[in-house]
């Protein structure tokens, strides 16, 4: 086995070891704390997806983890006030099966991601950032003023959304719901980039002019990438929605972008489980230095810019030593 | 032989600035044809305009019956122009074979051809690209353009700053390739390998192509005025 996969193992045995065990000896809060970590390493899968891989930084994918947050409280809203959410063509009701949830969350963030990166990708560099950034900005105000939703007070549904046989308010359920669809994503995207199209991406990250001289074309697959890629984050942000069951603009705001963002660079930008790492990391100072000081993320920017400076593969990069941008 | 490329009052530059002024070159099917010329007389650029890199200011680019005036370069490149561009050449992040896989389209050029054309390649199969050697990319860099099925083959500067024991390796490699009956446009500046190889030779010269004939037909004395330092 090689190293690579030692470490991939190891952070992805860590997170489920840790909540297993958390679980057994009774402290379901560790298991909540598990699963948040889950599900951000999930928003950071969705975007190592497009930055990593595909060298597009996006500061905008709080975007799509907004929408899919707010794409689950609004049909689970309905869902309890038994309200349809529109009758128009035809009358649309709301739901609280999140079979039903994801799919529709997958579909809007994925047309959402569409219109935003058929425009941005028209740029790069710092413009692109930019132009993510700004799309997400727009989102973000328009949920701040969106009353029928909550506005900026956001909107909270009771009760977690139920997953057929699953008694999804019991912490280890609901961790390995969790878990489990970032172990799919994490499969998903190791298949994809070992494809044609993701060695094709991967290329066109390094060389565009390499790449169309072999005959692809740059252009349709980045935006396959960042659809893809927002398609994972607007997951991750249903559940998000679904942990706390609360949606609120905040989970829109640029902030949010640059958290994500943290977890990709903090766990190695480009590697399979990087962000997962990164995430645990995050999640733990969170927890561990946030109960000694409002001010934790001081600590945070001090190991930022360590990583940044000393090991730019970040954690998982420091792990295997020097060695290819995925695996 | 019929017509594979036929260029004719080729302009085009960068920018402010125009390199290319009057630039005609053909290659018929099966033909293997030098670029040649001093450094900055427009050789690069000649091949960056007709692999779609660059603009056309003026004048006619056919390939194999098409116009490649209005197409962008996947396109160009997807017709059959097989572009083995000058300096670094591949995919640094991405491994040998993996270089190989995503260029690949349909025709005889595969993996296992590439990889007997340079046996050194199906050794290096699953390291990085960035970790061989110049030469070693340099074959990758021709097998990744032979994966594509191209119909014309072009080699800029192929065998430049590389080993002389590599050189050759290299043009052994290409003369193979003649052999197998592609066509092959190359910038070269080695008159020896190119006398050896090439069926004809195109001297460019301020952007204009100023002479063409077999290379063997090049005097010394022309040969000095054109492409001496």
């Amino acid at each position: 086995m090689s190293r690579i996969a030692v470490i991939n193992l190891a952070t992805l045995g860590l997170l489920i070891g840790g909540a297993l065990t958390a679980h057994l000896t009774g402290h379901a809060f560790l298991v909540t704390l598990a699963t948040k970590a889950a599900i951000f390493a999930l928003a950071g899968v969705g975007l190592n997806f497009a930055l990593g891989y595909g060298g597009l930084v996006s500061f905008g994918h709080a975007a799509f983890f907004g929408i899919g947050g707010y794409v689950t409280g609004i049909l689970a809203s309905h869902a309890m006030s038994g309200q349809p959410l529109t009758t128009l063509p035809y009358t649309m009701n709301g739901t609280n099966e999140m079979l039903a949830i994801w799919p529709m969350v997958l579909l809007v963030s994925g047309l959402a991601a569409l219109a935003i990166g058929a425009l941005s990708l028209r740029t790069s560099g710092v413009y692109f950032i930019m132009v993510t950034l700004a799309f997400a900005q727009m989102i973000y105000w328009f949920a701040v003023g969106w009353p029928a939703y909550g506005g900026e007070d956001g909107l909270s549904f009771y009760v977690r959304n139920a997953f057929p046989g699953v008694q999804t308010m019991q912490p280890l359920s609901w961790f390995l719901i969790c878990a489990g669809l970032l172990l799919m994503t994490l499969g998903f995207t190791a298949v994809v980039m070992r494809a044609r199209f993701g060695l094709a991406l991967q290329a066109a990250r390094r060389n565009t002019q390499r790449t169309v001289a072999v005959g692809i074309r740059p252009f349709g697959i980045r935006l396959t990438a960042f659809v893809l890629s927002a398609m994972i984050t607007g997951l991750a942000g249903s559940l998000y929605a679904d942990l706390n069951r609360f949606v609120s603009p905040a989970m829109l705001s640029w902030y949010m972008s640059g958290e994500i963002m943290v977890f990709v660079i903090l766990g190695g930008v480009g590697r399979l489980v990087g962000p997962v790492a990164g995430a645990m990391l995050f999640v733990t100072m969170e927890h561990l230095l946030g109960g000694i000081s409002d001010y934790w993320q001081v600590l945070l920017g001090l190991v930022l810019l360590g990583v940044v400076l000393w090991s730019p593969g970040g954690i998982v990069g420091m792990l295997s030593g020097r060695g290819r941008g995925h695996a | 032989m019929s017509r594979l490329l036929e260029i004719a009052g080729l302009q085009a530059g960068y920018g402010a600035v125009q390199a290319l002024f009057d630039v005609d070159l053909t290659v018929d099917q099966g033909e293997v044809v030098a670029l040649m010329g001093r450094n900055g007389m427009g050789k690069t650029t000649t091949i960056r305009t007709l692999c779609r890199l660059l603009p056309i200011r003026s004048g006619t680019i056919r390939f194999a019956g098409t116009d490649l005036g209005p197409l962008p370069a996947h396109r160009a490149a997807r017709l059959g122009l097989g572009l083995v561009p000058e300096g670094r050449r591949c995919f640094a992040p991405l491994t040998v074979a993996e270089n190989l896989i995503v260029a690949a389209r349909p025709g005889p050029w595969d993996r296992d051809r590439v990889e007997a054309l340079f046996p050194r390649l199906a050794e290096r199969r699953r390291q990085p690209a960035a970790t061989l050697s110049g030469g070693e990319q340099q074959m990758l860099a021709i097998g990744r353009a032979l994966m594509t099925n191209p119909r014309l083959l072009i080699l800029d500067e192929a065998t430049e700053g590389l080993a002389p024991v590599v050189r050759q390796e290299i043009w052994s490699a290409i003369a193979a390739l003649k052999g197998q009956g592609l066509s092959i446009l190359l910038v070269d500046k080695s008159l020896r390998e190119i006398r050896a190889v090439a069926d004809r030779a195109v001297v460019l010269e301020r952007g204009c192509s100023i002479w063409s004939g077999r290379p063997a037909s090049l005097t010394a004395e022309e040969a000095d005025r054109y492409l001496g330092v």
